[in-house]
C-alpha cells in the first residue's frame, strides 16, 4: 500500500544550521495498516509525513503508492489517492466558503473538475448523510460558513473531507495537538469510526503517548530522523507508556527528555 | 444634472463589468492584480484596431476579449511559474502593455509602428447597430412622450444604450454566479482562500490562479472594448488608474450591500460600479474641481469607503455594549427596587 525506501532528507546542507532531519527511513504499510507514530520535537515524524504527501521531496529513496512510484509526482497529482489532515485546524478547510462547498471540494479529489454545478441535489443529500456520522449537527448547516465553526467542529469537518473518497492513504499529523482534551477525544473518537469504515491505511503522528497506544494497531518511534522502534500488532495489545519510556532508555542509553509532548499522557 | 447623472449611469454599467473582472482577482482569488491598468486599454486598442480595418464589431469585441484573457494568463504565469510577488508580475505585465497597446493601434497606420489613439468617429459599432434596430422600435418615443407628459424636461436621446448594456451585464453577472459555483470554480474559490488545503485536494492551483486572472482580464479588456465603442475612441492613457476605480466600485459595493452570498456579492459589485461613477459626477460638477481632478477624487472616494465601515463598524460596537451595560444597570436597580 505504502512503501519508503531508505528516504533520506537534510535541510539547510553545507551550512552551520545542517540538520539530518530524515536519515534511511525504511517503512511498510499494508492494506487496513494503522501505524501511530510517536517522537520528540524535531524526531522527524512530521517531515515523513511531508514527504509522503509531497509537500517535500526526499534527497534520495523512493515513495511507492499503490506499487506506484510517487517519489517526483507534485503534491496536487498525489493528493488524489492520500488524504490528509493537519494540525492546525484551520488548514484542512476553506473558511468563506459553506460546509457543502467544502464537502464538494473534497468529493472532487478523484475526479475531474469540471463545470458541473459543485452542490446539487443529489450531492447535498449524501453530504447531509455523510455529516450525520459526525453527530455535531452539521448536517443542519450545511450552508454555513465554515469559518463560524470551533476548531473541534472543523477538525471533525476536516477528517471526513480527508476520508470522503476513501483515499489509498490517509495521513494525520497531530491532528488532535491544537484542541482541548474533550475535543481531542471527540476526534480520537471520530477517526476510529471512519477509519474501521472504511479499513484506510492511516499514518498518524501524534505527541500523545496514550493515543498511540489507544488507536491503531502497530506503532513506531522516531528519534533523530530515524525509527528507533517498531512495534508489531502482536505486541501493541499489552504496550504501556511505561514499557514506551523504558524500551526508549535501553535503546539510546538516555532517559526520555523532560519533553512536555513525551510526558503529555 | 440629469442628462449628466444618465451617462454616468451608462458608463457605470460598462465599467461593471471591469468591477467584476477586479472582483474576481481582488477578492475570489486573493490576488492584487496591476495587469487591469493594462488589459483594460488593450481590451480597446484592440477591438478599435479591428473595427478601422473593416471587421464586424462583434467580432472585434470578442478578439479583445481574448485578448485580454491571454493578458491575465501571462501574468498568472509569471507569478505561478516565474516565482514573481503578485503586484510586482502586475505591474511587469501592465508596463509591458503599455508598448503593446501602442503597437496593436499602429496597426491601423501604414508606415508607423505605434499610434497612441484612434477616433471611431463614424465608424460602425455595437453601439451604433444596435440602435439602428433600436429606432425602428420607436421606444424611445414612447417613453420620452410619457416621461414629458409628467414633466420631466431633461430627456435623454436613446434608452437604448441604458437596456442593451443593462442585459448584457446582468447575463455577465448570472455566469460568474454560475461559474463560482461549478467544481472548477469553487476549487478557484478555495485556491484563493486556503492554498494548502485545495492542494491536498488534489487541485492544481497554479492553474487556477492562471485561468483566473484569464478571465478577470478577459472581462477587463471587454469592458475597455465596450468603453471604446460607447465614447468612440480609444487611447493609450485611458487605463491610466483603472485598478483603482476597479477596487473602488468593489469596496463601495461591497460596503453598502453586504457580501453575504456570492450572488449579492457580485451585485454589490455592479451597483457600487454604478455609485461611484455618479458620485464622480456630482464631485465634478463643483465649480472648483476640473476633470484633471478625477483621478484625485478617485483616491479619496476609496479612502472615504476603505475608513467610512470601520468607524461605522466601531460605532455600532460601542452602542451595544453602553446599551448592554444601561440594560444590566436597569435591571439591578429593578432587582433593588423589588427589595
Amino acid at each position: 500500500m505504502l512503501k519508503l525506501q531508505s528516504i533520506n532528507k537534510i535541510f539547510n546542507e553545507a551550512t552551520a544550521d545542517e540538520k539530518i532531519a530524515l536519515d534511511h527511513i525504511n517503512l511498510e504499510l499494508k492494506a487496513g495498516d494503522f501505524v501511530t507514530v510517536i517522537g520528540s520535537n524535531g524526531a522527524g515524524k512530521s517531515t515523513m509525513l511531508n514527504m509522503i504527501s509531497g509537500a517535500l521531496t526526499p534527497d534520495s529513496g523512493d515513495i511507492v503508492v499503490d506499487g506506484k512510484k510517487v517519489t517526483k509526482l507534485p503534491e496536487f497529482k498525489r493528493s488524489e489517492l492520500i488524504g490528509r489532515v493537519f494540525q492546525d485546524p484551520m488548514s484542512g478547510t476553506a473558511p468563506t466558503m459553506t460546509i457543502e462547498e467544502n464537502l464538494a471540494l473534497a468529493y472532487s479529489r478523484n475526479k475531474k473538475r469540471g463545470l458541473k454545478i459543485g452542490v446539487d441535489k443529489k450531492r447535498r443529500e449524501y453530504f447531509k448523510q455523510s455529516l450525520e456520522i459526525l453527530h455535531l449537527n452539521l448536517e443542519n448547516r450545511l450552508n454555513a460558513k465554515v469559518g463560524m465553526l470551533s476548531g473541534g467542529e472543523r477538525q471533525a469537518l476536516s477528517l471526513l473531507m480527508a476520508t470522503f473518497t476513501k483515499p489509498s492513504i490517509l495521513l494525520l499529523d497531530e491532528h488532535t495537538a491544537a484542541l482541548d482534551p474533550s475535543r481531542a477525544e471527540l476526534i480520537t473518537n471520530i477517526t476510529k469510526q471512519l477509519v474501521e469504515k472504511d479499513q484506510l491505511t492511516t499514518l498518524m503522528v501524534t505527541h500523545n503517548m496514550q493515543q498511540a497506544l489507544d488507536l491503531g494497531n502497530r506503532l513506531i518511534m522516531m528519534d533523530k530522523g530515524q525509527i528507533i522502534l517498531e512495534v508489531k500488532e502482536a505486541d501493541k495489545q499489552d504496550l504501556t507508556i511505561a514499557k514506551l519510556m523504558d524500551e526508549f532508555q535501553r535503546i539510546r542509553g538516555e532517559k526520555l527528555t523532560s519533553d512536555r509532548t513525551l510526558l503529555s499522557v | 444634472m440629469f442628462t449628466a447623472i444618465f451617462g454616468s449611469v451608462e458608463q457605470g454599467i460598462i465599467y461593471a463589468i471591469m468591477a467584476l473582472g477586479v472582483y474576481l482577482t481582488f477578492r475570489v482569488l486573493d490576488f492584487p492584480d496591476l495587469t487591469v491598468d493594462g488589459s483594460f486599454v488593450t481590451g480597446a486598442a484592440t477591438a478599435a484596431t479591428m473595427i478601422i480595418l473593416g471587421y464586424h464589431p462583434a467580432i472585434a469585441t470578442i478578439v479583445a476579449i481574448l485578448a485580454g484573457f491571454i493578458a491575465g494568463c501571462i501574468t498568472g504565469i509569471l507569478h505561478t511559474k516565474g516565482k514573481i510577488n503578485p503586484l510586482l508580475a502586475g505591474i511587469l505585465m501592465m508596463i509591458a502593455l503599455y508598448s503593446i497597446n501602442l503597437r496593436i493601434m499602429g496597426l491601423t497606420v501604414e508606415n508607423s509602428i505605434g499610434r497612441p489613439n484612434i477616433p471611431l468617429l463614424n465608424a460602425e459599432t455595437l453601439f451604433s447597430q444596435f440602435y439602428s434596430w433600436w429606432e425602428t422600435l420607436g421606444i424611445d418615443e414612447a417613453i420620452n412622450n410619457f416621461l414629458s407628459g409628467l414633466g420631466v424636461t431633461y430627456l435623454p436621446a436613446t434608452w437604448g444604450t441604458i437596456v442593451i448594456i443593462a442585459i448584457l451585464v446582468l447575463i455577465l453577472k448570472l455566469i460568474v454566479d454560475w461559474f463560482l459555483k461549478t467544481e472548477v470554480g469553487l476549487a478557484i474559490r478555495a485556491t484563493g482562500d486556503n492554498k494548502k488545503m485545495i492542494r491536498s485536494f488534489s487541485a492544481n492551483t497554479d492553474n487556477y490562479v492562471i485561468m483566473g486572472l484569464g478571465i478577470s482580464n478577459a472581462l477587463v479588456a471587454f469592458s475597455g472594448a465596450l468603453i471604446a465603442q460607447y465614447s468612440k475612441f480609444a487611447d493609450i492613457g485611458m487605463g491610466i488608474g483603472m485598478i483603482v476605480i476597479g477596487l473602488a466600485s468593489v469596496i463601495i459595493g461591497e460596503a453598502i450591500f453586504g457580501t453575504k452570498t456570492i450572488v449579492r456579492t457580485t451585485l454589490a459589485v455592479i451597483a457600487g460600479a454604478i455609485i461611484y461613477r455618479i458620485v464622480l459626477a456630482l464631485a465634478l460638477r463643483i465649480e472648483l474641481l476640473d476633470t484633471g481632478d478625477m483621478k484625485l477624487i478617485t483616491a479619496i472616494i476609496v479612502i472615504i469607503a476603505l475608513v467610512l465601515p470601520q468607524y461605522f463598524d466601531k460605532r455600532r460596537e460601542r452602542n451595544r455594549k453602553a446599551k448592554r451595560i444601561a440594560d444590566r444597570l436597569a435591571t439591578k436597580e429593578e432587582a433593588s427596587d423589588h427589595a
